[in-house]
Parts: C-alpha cells; structure tokens; sequence
C-alpha cells in the first residue's frame, strides 16, 4: 500500500493503539490533519501548544499509556519545549510530533523554521528529524517502544513538509530490536540476595519510594515488602499514591515539605531501601546529612541514577517490578507477626516525632486555609479523585493533604516545577479517565499560566474542576521572602488579578467562589454537581506559609515548623 | 517563571554532582565511544558534557571500519564518581554502541601536531637536530619557516613545543587524542593456514 508520509503518520499512531491526541495546527503539519480528520483518532484542539504536551503528559500518567501530541513548525514546536522538558525530569512517555520546513529548505531560515532537534536534544529520551519517507514507520516504531521502555521518557519527532506529502509503501514493523539500546530489567540475583540480607539485619528500615514504582506498577509488590517485614514507608512528590495514604505503615512524603516524621526517620534509619527515586535535592537536602547513619539499598532502572548524588551500599539495576519481586520471593517465608513484634521500638520512635510535631494548621471562623480547602476536596471526593497541581504551595499542600490511596492519581511537574502545568494536565487525565473526578489544585498565580485551555475543556466538554488556593502573591515565593529576606516582597503580589469568577463565564464555564470556611464544602458540592468544566475562587488566608520546611542546603532533619 | 516545589531557584547552596561524596582522586581518562555515524550524535556527546558540567580536554572523530560506525575518543578529567557518571550518561544515549575507559588499561595512545616555527639561516641546524631526536617531518619550507609534523602522545608534543619555543613558533595546530587497547600479549600467534 502506497501511502504519503502523513497518512503514515496516522496510521502509525493507529497501529499502536492511540486513541487521543492534543494538538494545534499549522502550516507546516496541515496534510497531517487533512488526513487525522478522517480517522478515528480523536484530536483535543488546545489553545496553546504547551497546553497540548501537559495534556499529553497528563493523559500518559493517568492511563500508563503513551500520551501523543501534534504541533507544527518554528513556534508551535518551540512551545512544546518547557512541556518536553517537565515530561523528562518526571520519566512520562510522550511521543511529540512536530511540523518541519520542507528539506531543501532546512538551514535556511525560512519562515516558521526552527531547528527543534537541536533545542531538544538535551530534554528528550531522544529524538529524530525524518529526512525520508521510507525512514518515517521505522521511526515512530522505535519513538513509542523508546518512549515506554526502560526509564520512560518524552521522544520527539520533526517532519519536514515535503516527507509528509512523499508517497512510499506503508508496512509498519511488528518487531523493534535496538542494538544500541537494551533497558535491563531484571535485577541481578546476587545483588538481590544480598539485598536481602541486608534487610533481614536491618533494626530501623525505611523504604523510600519515587515515580519509578508507579511507572513499573509495582505497588503491590511495594506493598507487600513493606507489610512483610513491617517497613514503614515514604515516598517523594513523584511516588504518592505508590503507597496507600491510610496505612498504618505510611509516613507521608519525605523531603523539602516532607512530614517531620518521614524525614526524623530517614535522618536515623539504619537501611534505607530507594525504589524508583533519584536521590533529588529537595528530597536529600545537604547529602551529608541524608541518611546519615544508614545503608542504602538503590534500585533503579536507569544505571546514572545510581550513584549521581549519593553514594550507596547495594545498586541494583533492574526494574521495580523484577526487583521488589525477586525480593519478595525471598523474604517470603519470613514470619510477619514477628517481624510486626520486633519492629515495635522503631515504630514507637517514629510515632513519637508523629505525635510532637504532626502536620497540622489551624482553620479559623473567619478566613479560609488553603490546606481545609484540600482537606475538604479529599473527604467530598472519598480520595477516590484524580487530582493535579500547578506548582508552588498549592503542590505541596495537595501533596501533605489529600491521602492518595492509588497510583497514577497524582499528577505534577515534580522535577521541573512548571507553573501551568496542572490545569492542562488534569485535562488530559480526564481524557484519560472519562470517568473519575479530576480536580486542579491551583494558585492564583500558576493557573494564569494556561487559563486559555479553558476553552479546550469547554469544547470538548471536560468536567475538570479548578481548585484556585487564590492568596493574591506567588505564595510559595513570597514564603521564602517572609522567612529569608525579612518580608521584603519583590514582585510576588499579584497586583491586576481578574475576577475568576467573570473569567470563567466569559469562557462559557461556571464559575463559583467561596470566601467563608463554612461556603468550601457546599461550593466543592456544588461543582462536582454541575456537568462541565468548573473554576472555583477559594479566597483563602494570604499569608500562610507551606509548613513543616526545610531551607535549602540543610539537612533533612533541621525542619522549620513555621 | 517556573518555580520548583520549594524555595525556587534563588538562595540554594547548590550541592553540585558530587561534592559530598567519597570523591578520589582526578585523573586523566581516555575515553573512546563507538556511535551511530549520523548526523547529530557529535552534538548529543558534547552537549551531555555541557550540559552536565563535564570537561572535555580533547575530542576525536572519524569513521571505522564500519562506514554506520564512527569512534569518538575524548580526553577528560575527573574524580572516580564523575567518570563513572561520564561512562553511564554515555552509554545512555541512544546513539552509543559502546564506551570503554583505557584509563588503567594497556593502551596506546598518540596525538598529532603541526608546528610552524621560525627558521633563520642560524637556527636551521638546531631544529632539524631536534626534528631527529623526536622523529618528525618538516612537511613544509619557506625561506623565514619550517612547517614541522610531529606524532606522539601528550608528553612528547609538549616537550618539543617546549624546546621549539625560544626560537619563535609561528603557529600551531593539533589534534586530540586517539587511543586504542593493546592486543592481548599472551594470545598465541597463529601460524599457517
């Protein structure tokens, strides 16, 4: 069959079963969607191609599936960059296909051209610039198998205009083999074995989770190791929802905002067992004084994780699944209840620093907090929500106050830290998940950076709820301010604010706000309630700070309890 | 624009790769990676060393045997953990086939130099003396210049720049390192056939 190389394009895409894609046209890419129009891929026209790979990445983490996007040319790709870039600290398989001036023209300046692979080179798994059509199935076969293999990752593919309109026979590969890429993932026996004497030995063990167990959907076997030899466990920003919210084993989330107690409990364990993680600086704090008195154990999938900022005691290289398995396997005929018996004292050192500095806020008669605004978003919802965040304060109080109970429920810009980020996100989630309630937990601030999506959801009828924590500052910056620069607020009041509420009925979208603790529960009713899309105006306390804190470049366990 | 979950961007201590770790000594490291001979690789390499902070103190490419197969071979420099970082991000890039670090193995490793040194009628004599005793060409005579070709490995380029250089070297242009294992010296030969 003689196809053009944009109907390969979409019949590639069929092939590998993507059912949505996000994106905004132009010139350069138009024979693509001259021919999308009359498949039956679904296209989520954005309104802003960073709008499309959020969407892309949201959609990917909450399905576990590849999340695909669809720009053109010069502008429209350059604006995929701080989405690419967000997509490769977190490990999300995006596939990102952007338009290209026609070959002959390619390093001439033309109009609309921009040369996308050398931007991207350092923010993609990989990527490749198609220079024939025969090239084009081979290559989106290994985009997607590199984009969801190994450590997952965005991969981005540029298509000159003229490779669109060339016509070859369209055969698309069964089979992909890499002779230069082979993920490794099973785990070297005797690396787990000594593992597992390693924590069979070990008085005060703590497993710290990251993305990498939601990416190989190994909670359960998380879950597992964790109960069978009575482990507590934290996770990163990345890994909740790895671990279930209401276990009696779970510490929360440990670093820069961690629980105190998550942290006091790294900072004194004598094993710390990493899954997935990546030893990030606002998980570690001053390396020196992370872990200070323990064994590491670090299982990771990508070989450069393993011993970048720490060293460690056992590196396994393998995937969690295999890993955690193989380890379960042999711990398994060890007694629980005895293990339970035993672990008693580091339990109870644990639940002492729990009890003496618990995660806590005092939620007055008069002024809203934000974090009741979350605490009430949890309950109305029973945890059952699929929730995203912008980034900033509103991050981490969704991340100390709603209990994830499952993966692929908490969706953020962990690693880049993108304002924008949750609103498109969470679109792309719902189209994921048709189904489940997606709630944006957003700031005043962050939310302003994609508002123009609005009219994505609204068009394609996207019941995503916005949670605006609105203070008036960028609040996790003007915190900072408060407590290290004597309250000097440079540039963080957001002076010029829209009405929310105005905002959202000029795009057709309701809009409801609350302003007294006692309209929150009714209003977040009221939302779930209406059948699109909704913002909701929370006025809350404009000077509360994210609470317990670690300053930059301390150690994890000199936390500040503003 | 981008603030990270915390404190932003401003006031970190930054604890750079590394710092805090058992570090070792630095070492020179000839490291040689055989790639995909396309377009763009070269770029993927060194962007990884700017990127990541990284030093490259010489850089060679050609093709192999293999015309799909090219060698890059670098020179760098740095503690135990930065090599092994240095060899892993490597090895993660689509493009490498494979890395090998000759540091601490048996290899051989040469660099190339040309030298255009000033040649007066008095000095003429000393410098084809010294072009004899490190065994390099003069490719190239005018009546004021002898243009020198000298093969060898860091050590010895240095050591004739060093002595060239009081009689006036005009210009100079040399290549990076490129290094190779050493056959195995215990193998049999294999004779007939």
């Amino acid at each position: 069959m003689r196809l053009s190389g944009a109907e390969i394009v979409v019949e590639s895409l069929m092939q590998e079963g993507v059912s949505s894609i996000f994106g905004y046209p132009g010139a350069a890419i138009t024979d693509i969607y001259d021919y999308l129009e009359k498949s039956p891929i679904r296209h989520y026209l954005v309104r802003h191609e960073q709008g499309a790979v959020h969407m892309a990445d949201g959609f990917a983490r909450a399905s576990g599936k590849v999340g695909v996007c669809l720009v053109t040319s010069g502008p429209g790709a350059t604006n995929t960059v701080t989405g690419i870039a967000s997509a490769y600290m977190d490990s999300i398989p995006v596939i990102v296909f952007t338009g290209q001036v026609p070959t002959p023209l390619i390093g001439n300046d033309a109009f609309q051209e921009v040369d996308i692979v050398g931007i991207t080179r350092p923010c993609t798994k990989h990527n490749y610039l198609v220079k024939k059509v025969e090239d084009l199935p081979l290559v989106i076969k290994q985009a997607f198998y590199l984009a969801r293999s190994g450590r997952p990752g965005p991969v981005l593919i540029d298509l000159p205009k003229d490779v669109l309109a060339n016509k070859t026979e369209f055969k698309y590969p069964k089979k992909i083999e890499m002779r230069t890429y082979r993920p490794t993932y099973n785990a070297h026996p005797r690396q787990i074995e000594k593992a597992a004497s390693y924590i069979l030995k070990a008085k005060k063990p703590v497993i710290y989770a990251g993305g990498g167990v939601i990416s190989s959907r190994s909670s359960a076997e998380l879950k597992s190791l964790a109960e069978s030899l009575t482990i507590p466990v934290t996770t990163t920003l990345m890994g909740l929802g790895a671990f279930p919210g209401r276990h009696p084993l779970w510490l929360g989330m440990l670093g820069m905002h961690g629980t105190y107690w998550a942290n006091m409990a790294v900072g004194h364990c004598d094993l710390l067992i990493a899954v997935g993680a990546r030893f990030d600086d606002r998980v570690t704090g001053k390396v020196d004084l992370f872990a200070p008195e323990a064994r590491i154990i670090h299982i990771d999938i990508d070989p450069t994780s393993i011993r970048k900022n720490v060293s460690v005691d056992i590196p396994i290289v393998g995937d969690c699944k295999d890993a955690l398995g193989q380890l379960n396997q042999l711990i398994q005929k060890s007694n629980k209840q005895e293990w339970r018996k035993a672990r008693q004292p580091w339990l109870e050192e644990i639940k002492d620093w729990q009890e003496n500095h618990p995660l806590t806020y005092g939620q007055g008669k008069e002024e809203i907090k934000p974090q009741y605004v979350v605490e009430k978003i949890y309950e109305v919802t029973k945890g059952k929500a699929i929730i995203s965040t912008e980034v900033g304060q509103n991050q981490m109080w969704a991340a100390q106050y709603y209990h994830f109970d499952q993966p692929n429920s908490f969706i953020t810009s962990g690693g880049l830290g993108v304002m924008g980020y949750g609103f498109p996100a969470a679109i792309g989630a719902q189209v994921a998940c048709p189904d489940r309630i997606v709630f944006d937990i957003a700031g005043d601030g962050s939310i302003q950076m994609n508002i123009q999506e609005l009219a994505t959801a609204k068009a394609n009828n996207l019941p995503v709820k916005i949670a605006i924590l609105n203070n008036g500052y960028l609040g996790m910056v003007r915190q900072f301010q408060e407590l290290f620069y004597e309250k000097r607020y440079a540039q963080t009041f957001l002076k010029g604010n829209p009405d929310f509420v105005q905002l959202a009925e000029a795009y057709g979208v309701a809009g409801l706000r609350a302003e007294r603790p006692e309209e929150v529960v009714p209003v977040i009713e009221k939302a779930l309630s209406i059948k699109g899309p909704v913002i909701i105006d929370f006025k809350v306390c404009p000077e509360e700070c994210v609470s317990p804190m670690v300053p930059a470049g301390r150690g994890m366990t000199e936390m500040l309890l503003v | 624009m981008c603030l990270s979950h915390g404190a932003g961007r401003t006031g970190d201590d930054g604890n750079a790769i590394g710092v805090e770790m058992e570090n070792g000594q630095e070492q020179k490291h000839t490291i040689s990676a055989l790639v995909d001979n396309e377009p763009g690789v070269l770029s993927r390499v060194t962007g990884l060393f700017s990127g990541r902070g990284f030093n490259i103190e010489s850089l060679c490419v050609a093709e192999t045997m293999d015309p799909l197969v090219s060698r890059i071979t670098l020179v760098t420099r740095g503690n135990e953990q930065i090599i092994e970082q240095i060899t892993k991000q490597l090895n993660k890039l689509v493009n490498v086939i494979k890395v090998m670090d000759f540091t601490n193995t048996e290899f051989v490793e040469r660099e190339m130099a040309l030298i255009k040194v000033r040649a007066e009628a008095t000095t003429r004599a000393e410098i084809l003396r010294i072009v004899d005793i490190f065994r390099c060409k003069v490719v190239d005579v005018s009546p004021q210049f002898y243009t020198l070709e000298v093969t060898g490995n860091e050590g010895k380029i240095k050591a004739i720049l060093d002595l060239l250089s009081h009689l006036g070297i005009k210009e100079i242009a040399r290549t990076g390192a490129i290094a190779m294992a050493r056959s195995k010296k215990e193998a049999p030969l294999k004779t007939g056939k």
